[in-house]
């Protein structure tokens, strides 16, 4: 009787994440759409002037786009050999004694809240950097990629882990029977039959990188232009919305081009979870 | 009979409700304010120690900012209304047409200080300069009179009172150049000029230490007292607007901010206090 009231309660939980998710789309698109009235969606995404209190106002966020994208791109190019690196030593090479102590520490590493590495980037990693690069300041795209890297590191490699640990010991012991070493076994067997949960953990990875706020707009530097240079400062779209939702009127032009970044953040993040979905389905 | 005590009780509770509400309205010992987010963390905290020392009252504090609150004065929704510019000629005709008269009470300067890292060695700007600097006109010391690097520009997030401030009197209605970096707040403009040899910035004259080097001004170095007497150019004053002069609990609470105990809550929030 009680496991029947329980198992029947499951799925509207369930259903609850449905709830929330089409809640929060449902308000970014009523809070966000009334800005392309008066500003056409092509000159929003496209235009390349964010001058959001200026008169008149410039609502171009393509250098936010580009924010976002560069330092989510720098996060990746850490986080991922780091972290896949680290989840094949964990489950394929280290001894368990190793693996007990690394992998709670691993764990930590994600707990730690999002302003203190931001402060971390800002007092310590930032001015390191300005050093070593002789940058005029070292509030950058660069630093920011640094330490998201090492933010998206944890999910990479607990995901990448639980993937590659999951592979059947059949394979492995087959892949020994023919004669394979330890490093053929893992780079031929292991790894390619891991792959759907590695590239979701990419995936996760990014989702984290790209979502992250506090650090960037703390170590970012917040410049609203296009530059390929990773040693310049950009502005994330996340560090946009944060400074400036607290002032923005309620209703303004202002309010309104805030949710519709906040919108085109949310669609990227849904594109990279349907795109990794049709990856894992291959 | 049930239905008759029900009825009682209904009634019982909609006349408290009643004498609770009509009492909310005029009840001697509770003050709103609203206003300003740049002036509210001074009232937030006077209002603090001001109840600490009078248990009996109770003062509420809303941002909302300079307009919201003097709406909300002309609403009567509120008895003390924070702005960080003078009401304007708009609001006052609106406030005379509703029989309600604005006054103003200054409580406290906010003076913006542009620093430098003290290894530069400019030492005076004028308000021009300054403008080219910021609107990317002027990008390199040696244009002022320093050493050939390109200027880095910090600038506040456009979130900011501060940034209100240095955009309408040091800007002029221009824009801020685009590869300016905006940070999000007066500790993180000065922590950046402290590690950037070639960094310009600006906070908050409370917010100036022996870490970086304030320039001079149009001749004017920035201090507590040369923006009280008017010298010092990039400062404003901030205001607490009342329908009348301040009456009652009013106007305690704004004596007790200019009081001495007062303007050391200005003083310790990070403006410039007028006494």
């Amino acid at each position: 009787m009680k496991k029947n009231f329980i198992e029947r309660l499951l799925p509207i939980f369930a259903l609850l994440t449905w709830v929330f998710l089409f809640g929060i789309m449902l308000i970014l698109f009523i809070e966000g759409t009334p800005i392309f009235k008066s500003v056409p969606l092509f000159r929003f995404i496209f235009g390349r002037h964010w001058y959001p209190v200026h008169e008149p106002p410039e609502f171009g966020i393509l250098p936010l786009i580009c924010g976002s994208l560069m330092v989510t791109a720098g996060a990746l190019i850490i986080a991922i050999p780091f972290g896949l690196g680290c989840a094949i030593y964990l489950s394929e090479i280290a001894n368990r004694a190793v693996r007990e102590i690394i992998k709670p520490f691993i764990e930590m590493l994600a707990g730690v809240p999002s302003v203190v590495y931001g402060f971390f980037g800002m007092v310590l990693l930032a001015p390191f950097i300005q050093r070593i690069f002789h940058l005029s300041i070292g509030l950058t795209a660069f630093t920011a990629s640094v330490i998201l890297g090492v933010m998206a590191l944890p999910t990479v490699a607990s995901i990448a882990e639980d993937a590659i640990s999951s592979v059947p010991k059949a394979l492995r012991e087959a892949s020994f029977a023919l004669g394979a070493n330890q490093w053929e076994t893992i780079t031929r067997v292991v790894v390619p039959a891991a792959k759907s949960g590695i590239f979701a953990s990419v995936i996760l990875g990014i989702g984290r990188a790209i979502g992250e706020t506090m650090t960037v707009l703390m170590v970012a530097g917040c410049c609203a232009v296009i530059t390929p240079n990773f040693f310049k400062p950009v502005r994330p779209m996340t560090a946009t919305i944060a400074a400036e939702m607290g002032e923005a009127p309620m209703g303004s032009m202002h309010y309104h081009a805030l949710f519709a970044i906040g919108l085109v953040l949310f669609l990227i993040t849904i594109g990279l979870s349907l795109i990794a979905e049709h990856f894992k389905e291959r | 009979m049930l239905k008759f005590k029900k009825l009682g009780l209904l009634i019982l509770i909609a006349s408290f409700v009643t004498v609770y509400s009509s009492e909310a309205r005029k009840r001697p010992n509770t003050l709103t304010i609203t206003g300003s987010t740049t002036v509210l963390p001074i009232a937030q905290r006077a209002a603090e120690e001001f109840m600490e020392s009078r248990p009996k009252v109770n003062i509420s504090v809303r941002g909302g900012g300079s307009g919201v609150g003097i709406a909300a004065l002309i609403d009567g929704t509120c008895d003390i209304s924070d702005a960080s510019r003078p009401i304007k000629t708009k609001e006052i005709t609106t406030c005379r047409s509703k029989g309600i008269n604005p006054v103003g009470t200054v409580i406290a300067k906010d003076g913006i200080a542009i620093i430098v890292h003290p290894s530069n060695s400019v030492k005076e700007l004028s308000l021009d300069q300054l403008k080219a600097i910021y609107a990317g006109e002027i990008s390199k010391w040696s244009e002022v009179g320093g050493r050939t690097k390109p200027i880095v520009a910090i600038s506040r997030d456009v979130a900011s009172g501060t940034f209100e401030v240095f955009k309408k009197l040091v800007l002029k209605g221009d824009k801020t150049k685009a590869d300016a970096l905006m940070l999000a707040s007066n500790k993180a403009v000065a922590t950046a000029v402290v590690g950037a040899p070639d960094a310009i910035g600006y906070v908050g004259i409370g917010y100036l230490s022996s870490d970086v080097k304030s320039l001079v001004i149009e001749g004017v170095t920035p201090t507590n007292e040369t923006v009280v007497s008017g010298e010092y150019k990039i400062a404003r004053p901030l205001f607490m607007y009342t329908d009348g002069k301040p009456k009652g609990l009013a106007k305690e609470f704004i004596d007790f901010i200019l009081s001495k105990e007062g303007q050391k809550i200005v003083e310790n929030v990070g403006f410039v206090p007028i006494k």
